[in-house]
């Protein structure tokens, strides 16, 4: 391997952090741009019984106020997903109905910010007022229906509009009575994990055009380009071929941006005034109009026989997707199947429950997708029934976790869907290791079961396992175009979205790889829906495994070009000669790169070289990982600190060390800052954590010391041996932190985020 | 009202509200680097230098800096590239939206605390400066290299 395993810079890396306007703000003259800004409900649930725009309108510099009597009122998602969409269409542009204080009631174009601002205030809106619907426990029979003009199923979801049930979700396996009758040791509680916000740093933002050939042309900071082009053109009911949607670089997304938000206002109002317009979202509208992570409550029943063989598990589920349900379904039922799946010596399980409709800001997308609720609640309940049978909690994950060679249970499994999952076998898999590395680096066999106590100050240790996957089986497809230039240099076209991963330049590793040639010699250009090929987008952890693997069978398709050509300019049959790369060469007989590109082009045989290359697998290689915590608590006051996170992964072979660590970094300080303070708080179904002050992310002093390990892995069915690191780093945080809080206390936190006042009320005796 | 200010080395003059801030100042003069993140000056990403020291511009009245010398990455030369090469060698810069802001603070910081700051100091002057991509430690890791260099 010359390119591949190596810590490349980002290509576009020096450009970017020396602020070159590349984002969807600075790329047009914004001056002659309509401002665009939403009028937004104040009340959770009510409806709209009269607007009055006049004042509005007669502003100086006000273009345009548009109510929904002004607007399609075709119904969509806002989640950007695969077609059909698992997401019910339950959203409109503007509605009658307004679900979540924040929802849109109002679009007003204005020359100037402040020219719409004032226009904002103007406008006058009658409500009548609704009881919303705040608690997700008590969402089903409430009198309140939320969405009472129903919701479009694409794929049959178990959606129960008058229940507010958005999605339903059920998998099992074997005979769960007779698999608990054989445990000698049960437990059961009930685990809570919260909304989280994603907080990129660049806010949801777009800006539309319309192109010399009248088309529209949709600039935004979004992870999914060529969903953003087929849901806009449903929303607004124009032909895709009317559409193009860049995708700039992008401050980041976290799964907040596998959806549209802005993207429909900016469109219909280009297209109705014929004018160029912006949006960009306030941070107060990001945290409160967007979505959050999906809060889930989990009761989980586990059972183990005398030689700590997890035999049952029962799971009781409920996940609060808020006003819309985007995501609704998919996220829950990857906290079943990611989750369950790590263990498989079961002789049965049962997953069923609920997603529910609530008057609060939505649910989404956002890194772990499910998993992360999920991982929570297991790995909870396991450490709390090895803590049961005074077992080892790196022991019980031994003995049951699903190992190399071996199948999920999911695969045999009959669930809600009706769909039977094809058996698959997990070729590689080495938690196994991890548990193993995981526990050195920390310590544990010093450290478990032996709490240092200094003075008031306690350490202890905690530990929890999780999985992700790479890719949406048989559903993700990723494309890549090669083509060759005359100085022997070649361009990269994908669909793929790099949100600042540096996904373009592993992507363009792997094609130096396969050409032979030197990374500099691969320029990429990404995401442009009228000039790359289609790619779904970045989530789900696909990016490497998905349209790497896309990227390899363009680069071998371009790569046999080149040798049949260079053979046929220096007259030789392809197969007596070889390609390294610099030339093709038979014997003595040889032409070099660019002089065949340059007599491509120009001298003889003339053509363009383009190599293409799709990828789809009923694969998805998950990635594995251990987590361990270390933490010190203050006895006395509960405040604790974390001294020291190890997590030791398999996520296949790494294509670039240096980018993979700081994913795998990132997503853990994410997690972190999950498991002990980022908190989505409201009051009166108003969101009170709407800015950065009141919702704290983790800063460069709350960071602990981090230890990742990555452990050796080769993916067979992945470029050069990939999987994925993405998404699986944020998951284990929680639980594993929780566990080292006990281990440390004795209390037990089954309720997100672990905070010192838990742990002083849970000394008192409360349920935490 | 008119301002007149040094940006990057060069006399400007901007008309501005009294109430405009100096982040939509910049910009609106084409200085893009300059990128807004929050709404409350808790982000760090519109980090500027005025006469060589870090301010949030999200939160510094444009009439303040009538007068003064102002300085964005896309004036901060060789020693910002030098910070940025040492940021990009440890893949931190990521989505890059928040570099330009670090970048100067970290400019700030070395002609405060000088090349000896510790890891604690270093985290303490950057605590401002938020980042969701990459946990920090790797940006610690480019900080203590290009101080050491």
């Amino acid at each position: 391997m010359k390119v591949i395993g190596k810590s490349y810079d980002k290509k576009d890396g020096i450009r970017l952090a020396m602020g070159a306007p590349a984002y969807t703000e600075d790329l047009y003259d914004t001056k002659s741009h309509l401002t665009v800004k939403l009028l937004r409900s104040p009340h959770p649930f009510a409806r709209i019984v009269n607007i009055d725009t006049s004042a509005a309108l007669a502003l100086e510099g006000v273009v345009a106020v548009y109510t929904h009597y002004d607007v399609p009122k075709t119904q969509y998602t806002r989640a950007g997903q695969n077609f059909p969409e698992p997401s019910n269409y339950d959203k409109r542009m503007l509605d009658e109905y307004v679900r979540y204080v924040g929802d849109e009631v109002a679009i007003i174009a204005a020359e100037t910010e402040r020219a719409a601002e004032e226009a904002m205030k103007l406008i006058k809106v009658e409500y009548e007022v609704f009881e919303p619907v705040v608690d997700a426990e008590k969402a089903i029979g409430h009198p309140s229906v939320i969405h009472p003009e129903g919701v479009v199923e694409k794929i049959p979801s178990g959606v129960d509009v008058e229940n507010n049930i958005a999605a339903t979700y059920v998998l099992a396996y074997g005979n769960l009575e007779d698999a608990f009758s054989k445990c000698t040791h049960v437990v059961e509680h009930k685990y809570y994990t919260q909304a989280q916000a994603h907080v990129m740093m660049e806010t949801h933002r777009s800006n539309a055009h319309l192109d010399h050939n009248d088309r529209l042309v949709v600039t935004t900071s979004t992870q999914v380009p060529f969903h953003a082009r087929r849901i806009l053109a449903h929303a607004l009911d124009l032909p895709v071929s009317k559409i193009r949607v860049i995708k700039p670089r992008i401050g980041g997304g976290f799964g907040g941006k596998q959806a549209l938000h802005t993207e429909f206002y900016t469109a219909f109002v280009t297209l109705k005034t014929g004018r160029p317009s912006m949006l960009t979202y306030t941070r107060k509208e990001a945290f409160e109009s967007t979505y959050t992570r999906h809060p889930m409550v989990f009761t989980y029943k586990v059972g183990a026989d005398d030689a700590g063989i997890i035999r049952a598990i029962k799971v009781n589920g409920i996940s609060d997707t808020g006003a819309y349900g985007e995501h609704a379904r998919t996220v829950f039922s990857a906290a079943c199947l990611k989750v369950i799946s790590m263990y498989n010596k079961m002789d049965a399980f049962d997953f069923e429950g609920n997603v529910v409709y609530t008057n609060r800001t939505p649910g989404g997308a956002l890194r772990g997708y499910g998993t992360t609720q999920g991982v929570f609640a297991i790995e909870s309940a396991i450490n709390e029934l090895a803590f049961e049978m005074g077992m080892d909690p790196c022991r019980i994950r031994e003995l049951n976790h699903t190992a190399e060679g071996e199948t999920h249970l999911v695969y045999r499994a009959f669930g809600s869907d009706g769909i039977k999952k094809p058996l698959k076998l997990i070729e590689n898999n080495k938690m196994s290791t991890c548990i193993e590395h995981g526990k050195k680096l920390i310590g544990w066999d010093e450290k478990y079961g032996k709490p240092q106590v200094n003075g008031n100050k306690v350490r202890g240790v905690g530990m929890a396992l999780s999985m992700q996957g790479s890719g949406i089986p048989s559903i993700d497809m990723g494309a890549a175009i090669i083509k060759l230039n005359e100085d022997g240099s070649f361009n990269l076209m994908m669909g793929a979205t790099d949100l600042g991963t540096g996904s373009d330049t592993v992507l363009a590793q792997i094609a130096a790889e396969v050409l032979s040639v030197p990374l500099e010699k691969i320029s990429v250009h990404s995401s442009d829906t009228d000039v790359t090929p289609f790619d779904v987008g970045a989530y789900a952890s696909s990016t490497t495994y998905i349209t790497g693997t896309a990227v390899i069978n363009a680069a071998e398709d371009i790569r046999s070009q080149i040798l049949n050509e260079g053979a046929a300019m220096i007259e030789e049959a392809p197969e007596q000669c070889e390609y390294d790369g610099e030339r093709v060469f038979c014997g003595e007989k040889s032409i070099n790169l660019a002089d065949l590109a340059m007599k491509l082009l120009y001298v003889k045989n003339q053509k363009q070289l383009v190599g293409h290359g799709s990828h789809v697998t009923e694969k998805s290689p998950p990635p594995f990982l251990a987590g361990f915590a270390e933490v010190e608590v203050d006895m006395e006051t509960g405040e604790f600190e974390i001294i020291d996170y190890v997590a030791s992964v398999d996520g296949g072979a790494i294509l670039n060390p240096k980018l993979a660590l700081i994913q795998m970094e990132g997503g853990l300080v994410q997690g972190m800052g999950m498991a002990v303070f980022e908190d989505v708080k409201f009051i009166d179904g108003k969101l009170k954590t709407n800015s950065l002050l009141e919702y704290k992310i983790p800063t460069r002093s709350d960071v602990p010391k981090i230890t990742v390990d990555f452990v050796e892995s080769y993916e067979p069915s992945g470029p050069f041996g990939g999987k994925s690191v993405g998404e699986v780093c944020i998951n284990t945080p929680s639980p594993a932190i929780a566990d080292a809080i006990f281990n440390a206390t004795g209390v037990r936190i089954r309720k997100l985020p672990v905070t010192p006042e838990k742990i002083i009320l849970g000394k008192m005796g409360y349920d935490v | 009202m008119n301002i007149t200010l040094t940006v990057n080395g060069k006399k400007r003059t901007a008309e501005i509200s009294p109430d405009d801030f100096l982040l939509e100042t910049l910009r609106s003069l084409g200085f893009k680097s300059v990128k807004r993140g929050c709404d409350t000056g808790s982000c760090g990403l519109c980090t500027v230098l005025v006469e060589g020291k870090p301010v949030l511009s999200c939160s510094y009245l444009s009439a303040r800096a009538d007068g003064h010398e102002v300085t964005t990455i896309e004036g901060a030369g060789e020693e910002a590239k030098k910070v940025a090469s040492a940021l990009v060698g440890e893949g931190v810069e990521q989505c890059g939206f928040c570099s330009p802001g670090l970048v100067l603070s970290i400019l700030g910081m070395k002609k405060e605390l000088g090349k000896g700051a510790t890891d604690d100091q270093i985290k303490n002057y950057l605590n401002g400066n938020l980042c969701r991509c990459t946990g920090y430690e790797g940006q610690l890791r480019g900080i203590r290299q290009y101080l050491e260099v």
